[in-house]
């Protein structure tokens, strides 16, 4: 036997050993693939999904049709997907930025002083729009599939509601960078506000806490975007996903 | 004439001979109607709860008090037909106690059987009478079973390889496209044009054609978010295919037009005192493209 030979199957061992130790086993459950002695058959398939926290999000089988990445072009776990990605970049900015007076220094000291903070706040912009893009693109997906139509009428609804929360979280870290662009983008936004009937000046105060975009803006806007909004908008796709799941899967072919 | 399982005539050649006390290849036999029915000369033992006389006078020739006479392969016809074996067998119980033993084979049943004859219900009835049941399935597959794959891996690798995708779009968009930052806000400058996000560009262009209660309010609120969500309720023809559901296709495919074509003009076709402008001539009045386009 060669010395390739002795040392490949020397960590073929030490492999086995540290897959089937006790440390995995208790964090991986049956099935999974990694495991010791995981074999590719339709029972472990199986498993890997229903043995996982992913059972949360897929069944173990789904519609052959719907896989096609032609079918969905897999808009709605994007979405998902972006969220995600907004959430961690954004707790990441949370640590260099104060909603007061010094908002634009701390911006402007992310963009310049701080290893990647360019490269983070750049794809916590993009990535914002491009959410609401594939949100968008996601429902007129939908809709073209007509699969919005019984048993998930009300998963659309919730949809809608999902869309109208991005559109906000979008709109109140807007104004965050608290430059000309912000602020302006917002007085614009919160003037439209100001029109509905009756009750209009009531909501512009409340939107602006106060007549107009200030500091006091800013930490309201703030407090949405980083904590209310995301709260609610978790709740909602938690539920959206949950129906998906309830409603049959992904809709039929057409 | 219906075909008897065999386990089925087994079993009843097995009782009957039980019965008549010979064996079960004679039984079968006779239930074959391959050998004369066997006579037994002992009564056979049955009792007569109901007290009444039966009639004599014109009941037919009384029947030797055979249990089944005719082979049991032969009996569900006519008890379908005329009920005219049990006839024969119910009148052989009952006269069996008047005049028991006359060897001779039962004669066959009469049409025209007397009326009056107690069929005596409480007789205990030696014959056995066979139901054939058909074997069906007690439960029908009601639709068709779905054509499904594993999750893992058909589902889940291409979905990584989307988000692994996504993830690298994103960071090369970042590299190459700085977010922009403007001066330190100002309440008391106001630039011009002031733009909203891009997503509500196209409200604020419809605020230069209406009434700020219409365009500003009313359209996004009734027709953005009320008929929107409404529209699964609204839209209730059950079709999916694009042919059979043209007037939907047609007025999401107008609004997708109406919506974009509004946004762009917003973006990109809009300078200062909102006027038009070309933005190949007068540049980009959109400060989150600045750093996207150049026109030199």
């Amino acid at each position: 036997m060669s010395f390739r030979d002795r040392l490949k199957e020397t960590r073929a061992k030490a492999s086995d050993g540290f897959r089937g130790g006790k440390l995995m086993s208790s964090i991986f459950r049956p099935g999974s693939p990694f495991r010791k002695g995981y074999v590719d058959s339709p029972r472990n398939r199986s498993y890997v999904v229903m043995n996982n926290v992913l059972y949360h999000l897929h069944p173990v089988k789904v519609k052959r049709h719907g896989v096609r990445l032609s079918y969905t072009l897999c808009l709605g776990g994007l979405s998902f997907f972006l969220f995600i990605v907004l959430t961690i970049t954004g707790i990441w900015l949370m640590f260099y930025f104060r909603p007061t007076e010094l908002a634009y220094v701390d911006i402007q000291n992310l963009q310049t002083t701080i290893a990647f903070g360019s490269l983070v706040r750049n794809m916590h912009r993009w990535g914002a729009h491009l959410m609401v893009l594939v949100v968008f693109l996601h429902m007129s997906r939908v809709f073209y599939h007509g699969a919005y139509k019984a048993p998930r009428e009300f998963n659309w609804v919730i949809g809608v509601i999902l869309l109208l929360l991005t559109l906000l979280l979008s709109f109140t870290g807007y104004l965050l960078p608290w430059d000309q662009l912000a602020i302006w983008a917002v007085t614009v936004g919160g003037n439209m506000a100001g029109y509905v009937p009756v009750v209009g000046a009531q909501v512009k105060f409340g939107l602006f806490a106060g007549l107009e975009a200030t500091t006091a803006t800013l930490l309201r806007f703030y407090v949405l975007h980083v904590l209310f909004f995301p709260f609610i908008i978790v709740i909602f796709m938690a539920v959206h996903f949950w129906r998906v799941r309830k409603d049959g899967g992904i809709s039929g072919p057409l | 004439m219906v075909d008897i399982p065999e386990h089925l005539l087994q079993r009843s050649a097995e009782a009957r001979a039980k019965a008549l006390g010979i064996s079960i290849e004679q039984a079968m036999a006779e239930m074959k109607g391959q050998s004369d029915p066997t006579v037994i000369s002992k009564e056979p033992e049955v009792k007569v709860i109901d007290e009444t006389p039966t009639p004599t006078a014109e009941t037919p020739a009384p029947p030797p008090e055979t249990s089944a006479p005719a082979p049991a392969a032969e009996t569900i016809t006519p008890i379908k037909e005329e009920h005219a074996a049990e006839t024969t067998e119910k009148v052989a119980a009952v006269k069996i106690d008047e005049k028991p033993a006359a060897a001779k084979p039962p004669p066959p049943a009469k049409a025209d059987a007397p009326d009056e004859v107690d069929f005596a219900p409480e007789v205990k009835v030696t014959q056995r009478l066979l139901t054939v049941v058909k074997a069906k399935p007690i439960q029908k597959p009601v639709k068709e079973p779905i054509d499904k794959v594993n999750t893992w891996p058909h589902l889940m690798l291409p979905e990584f390889v989307a988000l692994m995708a996504m993830t690298a779009f994103l960071i090369f968009l970042s590299a190459i496209l700085q977010a922009p930052l403007l001066e330190e806000a100002n309440p008391n400058v106001t630039p011009n044009p002031a733009k909203a996000p891009w997503y509500f560009l196209g409200l604020q262009e419809m605020l230069s054609y209406w009434d700020p209660q219409i365009a500003g309010v009313m359209i996004p609120t009734v027709v953005g978010l009320i008929l929107w969500m409404a529209f699964p309720y609204i839209d209730r023809n059950p079709e999916t295919h694009p042919s059979k559901r043209k007037f939907a296709i047609m007025f999401y495919t107008f609004f997708l037009a109406g919506a974009g074509t509004l946004t762009i003009i917003g973006v990109l076709f809009r300078g200062p005192g909102w006027n038009w402008v070309y933005p190949w001539i007068d540049g980009i009045w959109f400060d989150d493209l600045l750093d996207w386009i150049h026109f030199e």
